[in-house]
């Protein structure tokens, strides 16, 4: 039987089913085949805090949300065009989010009496008319997958438990993925457990055949690579990028890297990576607490490594008067806060960008520190590097805003050449810099005029030992100081150095293609790819919209000021309840509206689309249709 | 999991690693460790006496002046680092052995003391120095304990005998205080000590042995805050008492203190423990060959436990003093360093060589 292809110029997947039913490896393979194929592509993995919830529950509920195009598109995308459910809590957790027309694969398998009403089931939804409005393929994939591996002698359970590797296959054969990459994935997975690894190989073989060979589908569909810049790419996760980034500024600078860190959700990756690579002189240390993370950290740093603790919005609150103890020694540090979901310990696997004014003024006293944020997952190794650089130039600690939607989705990255990466100079002080003969001393306060950069030196260089420490500082000597005028003059140094940094840095991109719009969205952090794909929608529509993305938040950079004056109307939107526009509507006096969501996952480009266009029609005096761009990729629309 | 061989290093000095001065080298004094800055310590503080002590005896060490760093916390003995001719800093409240475990790790080439007190060790920074002990990181610990808070101005301490009246406890206290030994051998310390601030020979020679010891050296050093809770320590210090009060720990001399060595400590098996005994030819007495040798080297620190139980929860009247333990065992940061030397050794390369291919490895495509 010859079956029709359509060919599509971009699809949204998700896959769902209970936290052990290893949603997120099959999301992961069909990207990395996806990625491998050549589509331009973005994750979204979303999962419980609990390791284990009850099987068959909504809280149980694990999904993976993959998007892949023959363009390049910003966002893991709002709806998914096809879900596949592995049970009915799976089902229930995920329909809400489906377009009308989406295709829905599920496994009737577990839509029995009991997991039904575990779910909230009154009725069997396949068995009524409320999946009307959907494209339902009902499967027993897990009595398939059974049926398919029963050669190799596994237990009904552990033979069931390859129906994941079934559904990815089967999959895999309707977007006419490349099989050989998960093949030789799972060759290598199940090394040691020859039985596992062929009924896994044998469950993704039977559920492509069977997409091949079943009346069920009639049509698969093929998604074209995209264009993409020349290079070598590879799918990365932003906890992933991030720790290469802290690897290449070890390397960059020549410094011995030290890690001082407690395992946190969702950054505890970023330490598990760095323990693996401790060939490149990194040294990991898991602390006793947050605390004791970042004091070793420092500890460090002051020895002349490049003292680094990575961390979520809880363990920052825990860190912040070590952070001060850093901004008062003028010490060089790395502070990563993978934002969740809070307060309190608030949502521990969700994203959310809410911690920025707790790295602007959390702590006591005037206590400024620089803060960077990337923009998507592979732009963490960037933004690393970037923190990197003002850190060890500035002897500051530098405040790193990742999230939990960059930790943990993915993108492909064009791997830099290492001749890009800057070259990062630590400078250590080896002389004194104060008298001359045999008056000679160290000063550990005098500044470099240029940075205002005190000078770092470490321990073991001859005639240059001081102490350091907590106590207000005498300008130049750095001795204790209760001086009134001194104190005044020092804390507007410290402040004064942290904005020197903005005068090394690039003039912002303003993203306004005819230079007509009234309107300016302006943003940080990840919601990067939702803002991009707002603002192409709106532009698709016919209308003119600017876009402006910050990496630096602290300080902000010396032309904001004026592109703001620009723009009638400025937009920021977040997710938090408006922390950036706070800032800038105290800087710069503009009246700045939010766009605020704190919902745990990414912002919609739909809705911000929406937003966006509002504005629009107000600063412009048009009426804004956006109804032609907001359809579905199945459905026609796309987010060109 | 399964275990590790990790190659443990040999025994080697607290100061193996650390520089020594080139031969030819004037002798260091304690003038070579004395900073320019005017130390602020109140009259007839106990630290003066201590700080006068470690000067005397950093030149003893022979290393280079630029290898030693000393942290501290918060609280007055915290100024000590600021009184020096080293590397110092003077950190925050309770985090100075997590401060000098990076340094200790990330440096095999420095000498790494840290001074604290009472408050700072044992009440806002217990936990980072239990880990530090656990741990075994290569540094020493004095902690200096006057069992009251002097830098908030007299409130009482986690050291403080309970019912003490402060100004934050008008009626009395109500906790039980900490014994800092015992809590250093209940962590799992490898080398713990007591000594006195205006015992100088004593003092000095437990530092000696401290800084001769590889991995965290907890040094307790009872010290008289004059403003506060004066006379806390006089039984251990007055010559009218201290030959009842304090029950000196010798290597491989059995315990025996008071008036000609009068009373000796034996081992009670009714509770396990150790108990105090009058020594003598008398029917009523211990013969003194039963009196119980002391081993601080001891694998067990059973016996060094019980015997720092015989400290004085309340007002002090009797203290064993001297070093209770001193064991062996592999530190923290030599088994950190010998991984990084370990994976190094398994890789060739330069670092930038290697850097491309790991951004460059996985499963990669490329766009023509």
């Amino acid at each position: 039987m010859s079956k029709q292809v359509k060919r599509l110029d971009r699809v949204i997947i998700r896959f769902a089913g209970d936290s052990g039913d290893g949603m997120q490896l099959t999301g992961d393979r069909f990207t990395q085949e996806s990625a491998a194929f050549g589509n331009d592509l973005s994750t979204l993995p979303n999962f419980p805090a609990e390791i284990r919830a009850p099987q068959g529950t909504l809280p149980g509920v694990s999904s993976f949300q993959v998007h892949f195009a023959d363009h390049d598109i910003l966002t893991p995308g709002d709806a998914p065009d096809v879900l596949v459910a592995m049970n009915p809590a799976a089902l229930r957790a995920n329909l809400g989010d489906l377009p009308k027309g989406a295709t829905i694969v599920v496994d009737t398998h577990d839509f029995t009496a009991r997991n039904l009403t575990k779910a909230g089931y009154a009725d069997n939804p396949l068995e009524d008319e409320s999946l009307s409005e959907y494209a339902v393929h009902a499967l027993d994939l897990t009595g398939m997958t059974v049926e398919a591996v029963k050669e190799f002698g596994l237990s009904r359970k552990d033979a069931a438990r390859a129906k994941n590797m079934f559904a990815l296959g089967l999959l895999s054969w309707l977007y006419g993925r490349p099989t050989e990459s998960t093949i030789a994935f799972l060759q290598r997975r199940f090394a040691k457990v020859p039985d596992i690894r062929d009924a896994n190989v044998a469950a993704y073989r039977a559920g492509w055949n069977f997409g091949e060979t079943t009346e069920t589908f009639v049509v698969s569909y093929e998604v074209k690579p995209a264009p993409m810049p020349t290079g070598t790419y590879r799918n990365i996760t932003g906890n992933l990028a991030l720790s290469y980034g802290l690897i290449a500024g070890g390397v960059q600078s020549g410094l011995p890297i030290f890690l001082g860190s407690y395992p946190i959700t969702p950054a505890s990756d970023i330490l598990h990576e760095l323990s693996k690579h401790k060939s490149f002189g990194v040294t990991t240390f898991q602390a006793e607490d947050e605390i004791a993370g970042i004091g070793a950290a420092i500890g460090a740093s002051f020895s002349g490594s490049l003292g680094i603790t990575t961390t979520s919005g809880p363990g920052i609150a825990l860190k912040s008067e070590s952070i001060g103890l850093a901004v008062m020694t003028e010490l060089p540090l790395l502070v990563i806060d993978v934002q969740r979901g809070g307060p309190s310990t608030g949502l521990p696997t969700k994203t959310e960008q809410a911690d920025l004014l707790q790295a602007m003024f959390g702590r006591n006293g005037e206590s400024p520190v620089p803060i960077v944020a990337p923009r998507s997952p592979g732009d963490c190794f960037d933004a690393a590097l970037e923190a990197i650089r003002i850190a060890i130039t500035y002897r500051t600690p530098v405040m790193l805003l990742s999230d939990g939607m960059l930790a943990n989705g993915s993108e492909p990255w064009r791997v830099p050449e290492l001749a890009e990466l800057p070259e990062i100079d630590p400078a250590f002080a080896t002389e004194p810099n104060q008298g001359d003969g045999d008056d000679a001393e160290f000063w550990p306060y005098l500044r470099d005029e240029q940075t205002l950069a005190r000078p770092w030196a470490i321990p073991g260089t001859p005639g240059l030992e001081h102490r350091i420490g907590g106590l207000e500082k005498g300008d130049g000597h750095g001795n204790i100081s209760y001086d009134p005028a001194n104190h005044d003059f020092m804390v507007r140094t410290r402040a004064a150095k942290v904005e020197r940094i903005a005068e090394s840095l690039p003039p912002l991109e303003v993203d306004d293609p005819d230079g007509n719009a009234k309107v300016l969205v302006l943003g940080w952090g990840s919601t990067y790819g939702p803002i991009g794909a707002g603002v192409r929608r709106v532009r698709k529509a016919g209308y003119h919209v600017a876009q402006v993305h910050l990496r630096h938040l602290n300080p902000l950079p010396r032309d904001l000021g004026d592109i703001l004056e620009r723009y009638d109307k400025v937009l920021i939107p977040e997710m938090n309840l408006g922390q950036l526009a706070l800032l800038i509507r105290a800087r710069y006096l503009v009246d700045a509206v939010g766009y605020n969501h704190v919902r745990g996952l990414p912002l919609k480009a739909a809705e911000l689309a929406e937003a966006i266009g509002n504005l629009v029609a107000d600063a412009e005096g048009v009426e804004v249709d956006l109804s032609a761009t907001t359809a579905h990729a199945i459905t026609g629309g796309d987010e060109r | 999991m399964s275990d590790t061989d990790l190659g443990l290093p040999a025994v080697r000095s607290g100061i193996e690693l650390v520089p020594s001065l080139e031969e030819g080298t004037p002798p260091q004094t304690g003038k070579d460790f004395t900073s320019d800055q005017e130390v602020r310590w109140c009259p007839g503080c106990g630290d003066y006496a201590v700080l006068k002590a470690v000067q005397g005896f950093l030149p003893d060490l022979g290393l280079r002046r630029e290898n030693i760093v000393f942290v501290s916390g918060i609280g007055c003995s915290s100024r000590f680092p600021y009184y020096l001719e080293t590397y110092g800093m003077h950190s925050i409240h309770g985090r100075a052995p997590s401060i000098a475990t990076g340094i200790a790790t990330s440096r095999a080439d420095l000498s790494v003391w840290v001074v604290t007190g009472d408050g700072d060790a044992l009440s806002i920074g217990g936990n980072h120095l239990i880990h530090a002990l656990r741990r075994n990181v290569n540094m020493t610990i004095l902690l200096f304990n006057n069992r009251i808070y002097g830098l908030t101005k007299g409130q009482y301490s986690p050291t403080s005998e309970t019912g003490k009246i402060t100004k934050s406890t008008p009626m009395g206290s109500l906790d039980h205080p900490f014994n800092p030994v015992s809590l250093a051998l209940g962590a799992e310390a490898t080398f713990v000590a007591r000594t006195i601030d205006s015992d100088r020979k004593h003092l000095t020679g437990v530092l000696s042995a401290a800084a001769a010891h590889r991995g965290t050296s907890f040094v307790e050093i009872y010290q008289n805050c004059p403003i506060f809770n004066d006379g806390a320590f006089d039984a251990v210090k007055s010559p009218v008492t201290r030959d009842e009060a304090i029950i000196p720990l010798v290597q491989g001399e059995p315990i025996r203190f008071g008036t000609d060595g009068s009373r000796g400590l034996i081992r009670d098996s009714a509770t396990g423990g150790v108990k105090i005994v009058d020594v003598g030819d008398e029917p009523d007495q211990v013969s003194p060959d039963k009196v119980l040798v002391h081993d601080a080297h001891s694998p067990d620190a059973t016996t060094a436990f019980a015997i720092s139980r015989l400290t004085d929860a309340g007002r002090l009247h009797q203290a064993p003093i001297g070093i209770f333990r001193q064991v062996s065992r592999p530190t923290y940061d030599d088994l950190a360093r010998d991984q990084i030397a370990q994976a190094a050794a398994g890789v060739t390369g330069s670092k930038s060589e290697r850097l491309g291919a790991l951004i460059g490895g996985g499963d990669t495509w490329t766009v023509a």
